[in-house]
């Protein structure tokens, strides 16, 4: 399936959760990011269940505490 | 309509020239007033501006002091400055630069106790604050007063900026980051570093913002999050939709008081 993820196209073979994505593209803070799928954020439980599909849209969306 | 001095028609004459700011959209700017909290890599460059712009009333929130690594980045602060309040050396700089500007300095840290009366006094806020449980009291106060923000965070080479007009549509913050990250969870910028002219960048971007809402000229930055890469030199816009059961700005929020989160022992 290809998905636009953070702004590019990228293929994975198969289905794949948001966990699953998160794990793949070396995201090892999960705590980190709000992930926002089709424009939707997502409630941080859902991060196990939700399948992102063929087509989908994935913005990762950092945590950034920095201004000093 | 405000009497102008031949000294002010000179100094603005670059917006007096334009045609959305004029003569009224500079009468406009000189009867604003901005809150910036933070008085460092976000704040000073922000703040600079704003009282170059003319902006009538600048506040200026830090209860720190200058120090030495702070200079890297923190442009309005001098050599000769270290040690002395950060507020007190932002404020001594903008009256030199442009007379027409009062500043008013809080050299304390917002809490849950002080923060509405403060941003009350303001058009619009900048935040320019380098910890999490402050970005979220910061957020949480400007929807409950209805008080228009540009929230930013920057750290190594990247950063990232939103406006929130409440009341509308806009997302606020707690729409995208639902909670604060476990304290040390996150590095902040004393630990993961940040090049200097991230806060150049992004706090003028702020400033830009704040200027563009009191002209009341363009498009804003709400329901955008702008994510700039300087490695890649890449600038996105990623649009933000306002969340249903958001905390604090959803019709029926869950927080009803402002909470003072506590501050990661690595933030300290
Ligand atoms: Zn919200």
């Amino acid at each position: 399936m290809k998905i636009t993820l953070n702004g590019n196209v990228v293929e994975f073979e198969g289905g794949l959760t948001v966990a699953e994505l998160l794990k793949k593209e070396d995201v090892d803070m999960p705590d980190m990011v709000s992930v926002e799928l089709n424009g939707e954020i997502l409630d941080r439980d859902s991060f196990g269940d939700q399948l992102v599909k063929d087509g989908d849209t994935v913005e990762f969306l950092y945590f950034m505490g920095g201004g000093c | 309509m405000m009497d102008f001095s031949n000294e002010q028609l000179q100094r603005y004459s670059r917006h007096i020239i334009l045609q959305d700011v004029g003569v009224e959209g500079q009468e406009k700017l000189l009867k604003s007033s901005v809150l910036i909290i933070g008085t460092g890599g976000l704040g000073t460059p922000a703040a600079q501006f704003l009282a170059a712009a003319g902006v009538g009333k600048v506040g200026l929130v830090d209860a720190d002091k200058v120090e030495l690594s702070n200079l890297q980045r923190q442009v309005l602060h001098h050599t000769t400055d270290v040690g002395k309040l950060k507020v007190e050396s932002a404020k001594e700089k903008i009256n030199s630069m442009n007379p027409d500007v009062e500043v008013k300095t809080y050299p304390y840290y917002l809490t849950s106790q002080n923060i509405k009366e403060v941003i009350r006094e303001y058009d619009f806020v900048i935040d320019g604050t380098d910890n999490f449980p402050a970005k979220f009291l910061i957020n949480d106060a400007c929807v409950i007063e209805g008080k228009p923000l540009s929230h930013a965070g920057i750290i190594k080479f990247g950063g990232q900026v939103t406006t929130i007009v409440p009341g509308g549509d806009t997302p606020c913050y707690r729409c995208m980051f639902p909670q604060p990250p476990k304290p040390g969870s996150v590095p902040s910028c004393k630990e993961a570093g940040v090049i200097g002219v991230m806060g150049g960048v992004v706090g003028t971007i702020q400033a830009t913002e704040a200027i563009k809402y009191i002209l009341d000229k363009g498009e804003l930055l709400t329901g955008k999050l702008l994510t700039y890469d300087a490695l890649k030199m890449e600038f996105r816009k990623i649009n933000l939709k306002k969340r249903d059961n958001c905390g604090i700005c959803s019709d029926d929020p869950e927080i009803k008081e402002l909470i003072d989160y506590e501050q990661g022992a690595c933030e300290l």
